[in-house]
């Protein structure tokens, strides 16, 4: 008595999570001859309590007609039609053995994407870093694809967006390869992603993290001097736009902001490798991450990468004057600085920009 | 601050053999900036609180190596752009780091950070006498101008003898 309680509790569960099966269901393809014999396939087709799902429907004697039968009319309908002398043949002989299959392959298919998959510990060119963004955008419902510009010379710029709900929730920007001969950090920007798409759930940081704030994280934010570096020159730091009335190309990036603009640490000679450029925001890249950022409107943290040193910075750069906020940012700072250090050792110097760097 | 003479530090460091890590010797140091004239290299005076390890084996081996070539030993891009290093180029890559050092020393101020970023090209000249020659393109890194600074420098190495710079000049960048 247990027994039969319990399949006919899995019985309604099962039809109310849709669980049909197709175990027994045969495929057939039947072969009319003449106006008589499709004839009787509609007769057959009216059937409702057959329940037949005709994949071909019956409508002229030149064309086939496929059919699937549910496992206990598959007989009868054989009979049918074997008393009628319409020829078939069988095309699927249990459509569950199909079906169960196809979800091994698309499994394994999926288990072959994610192993072979990308290295993030590597370096990579431009195109495999896009298509990557691309495949962690599909890959995570939370996380998402945005362009918000174009480069000088016409490449995307790409942001990936967490955000696991809300409308416009407080945001963080991580920003990465600004400049675009530091390689470890559109690498790092990448690491940094999958490790937080992947951990959303199981990390308690991150979940808490995610549930509350969206991170918008921008790997590439130099791609004409990537490509560049990639191409033609591992040195190349700056941008690669035409500089007018120079030979050289390319303004500093992280000295183009409109925050002391052309003050000290930035020259103003396009050739040199920290030019600030003619006007604040003037590089097409800063001028779309300033103005996204700026009609976003909800920003609380900026966070931007570079290599080579161990330093870890908060304002100003350009003054040496403390921030509103500098009890704050020290003291951040040193967490972050004791928790890079409990995993591997790995020092950082933390301090204000003016005086550490 | 030393009046009418300029800047003294006085330093205490740890040496750490690049090749062993675990192996690491004392030091302290006095360094003189000069003021005024920049175009004299500091002053430094150091004294070593014990010894580093011998490493007259892989020297005699590089050594013999090296003299033993057929054709003169070239090569470029070390390391190369993900920043690998073909092993038997290694001792090459050290000697550069070595002698631009000693370039970085005679250039530097209390205000310049310079620091080797890669060996552009490396050429072994054959000598008649017992010296290993290398002709290096090196390019410096300058931390606060963010300039890349080609430089050639020619280096004599001998394993009884050390690393000598004997000629170096700045290059315009190209």
């Amino acid at each position: 008595a247990n027994m039969k309680v319990v399949l006919i509790l899995s019985a309604l569960l099962g039809a109310s999570l849709c669980l049909e099966t197709f175990v027994g269901h045969q495929v057939l393809r039947v072969k009319t001859k003449n106006e008589e014999q499709v004839k009787q396939l509609q007769l057959l087709e009216s059937l409702e309590h057959l329940q037949l799902d005709f994949w071909i429907k019956p409508s002229a004697p030149a064309l086939p007609v496929d059919v699937r039968i549910p496992a206990d009319n598959v007989q009868s309908v054989k009979a049918f039609l074997e008393s009628r002398g319409i020829e078939y043949s069988i095309l699927i002989e249990d459509l569950q053995d199909v079906l169960d299959q196809e979800r091994q392959e698309m499994a394994k298919a999926a288990q072959r994407a994610r192993s072979s998959g990308f290295d993030f510990g590597t370096y990579h060119t431009l195109d495999d870093i896009y298509a990557e963004l691309d495949h962690l955008a599909s890959e995570y419902s939370f996380v998402e694809k945005i362009q918000i510009g174009q480069s000088y010379e016409k490449r995307p710029m790409y942001v990936l967006k967490f955000s696991t709900g809300g409308s416009a929730r407080p945001a963080i920007w991580l920003n990465a390869g600004i400049h675009s001969r530091e390689w470890v950090t559109q690498a790092s920007a990448l690491w940094m992603a999958n490790k937080i798409a992947s951990g959303y759930g199981t990390d308690s940081f991150i979940t808490s993290l995610l549930d509350r704030m969206d991170l918008f994280l921008l790997p590439v934010a130099n791609p004409d001097g990537f490509v560049y570096t990639h191409t033609s020159n591992r040195m190349w730091r700056k941008t690669r736009s035409k500089i007018p009335g120079s030979v050289c190309y390319g303004v500093d990036p992280n000295r183009n902001w409109d925050a002391g603009f052309g003050g000290p640490g930035a020259s103003k000679n396009p050739c040199s490798d920290s030019y600030h450029g003619p006007s604040a925001n003037s590089e097409v890249e800063v001028r779309s991450v300033v103005d996204f950022i700026k009609s976003h409107g909800n920003f609380k943290a900026f966070l931007t990468l570079h290599s080579y040193s161990q330093l870890l910075m908060y304002p100003y750069g350009y003054k040496c004057t403390r921030p509103a906020d500098y009890v704050e940012l020290e003291s951040l700072g040193r967490a972050a600085a004791n928790a890079i250090k409990s995993l591997y050792g790995t020092t950082f110097q933390v301090g204000p920009i003016c005086t550490t760097i | 601050d030393i009046k009418d003479v300029g800047h003294k530090y006085y330093l205490e460091l740890e040496l750490e053999d690049v090749q062993d890590k675990d192996s690491t010797v004392n030091c302290t140091a006095e360094v003189l900036y000069h003021l005024g004239n920049k175009n004299i290299a500091p002053d430094v005076q150091f004294t070593l609180e014990g010894e580093f390890k011998s490493t007259e084996e892989a020297d005699h081996m590089f050594y013999t190596r090296i003299r033993s070539l057929e054709k003169e030993l070239v090569a470029e891009n070390i390391p190369d752009s993900h920043g690998h290093v073909p092993p038997e180029l290694e001792p090459i890559r050290l000697l550069a780091w070595v002698a631009s050092g000693h370039v970085i020393w005679q250039n530097s101020t209390e205000n310049t950070q310079l620091q080797l970023a890669q060996i552009k090209h490396v050429k072994q000249v054959k000598r008649s006498d017992e010296y290993l020659q290398f002709d290096y393109l090196v390019l410096l890194h300058d931390m606060v101008s963010q300039e890349i600074i080609p430089w050639e420098m020619t280096v004599l190495w001998h394993p009884r003898d050390g690393v000598q710079v004997t000629r170096d000049s700045r290059q315009p960048r190209h």
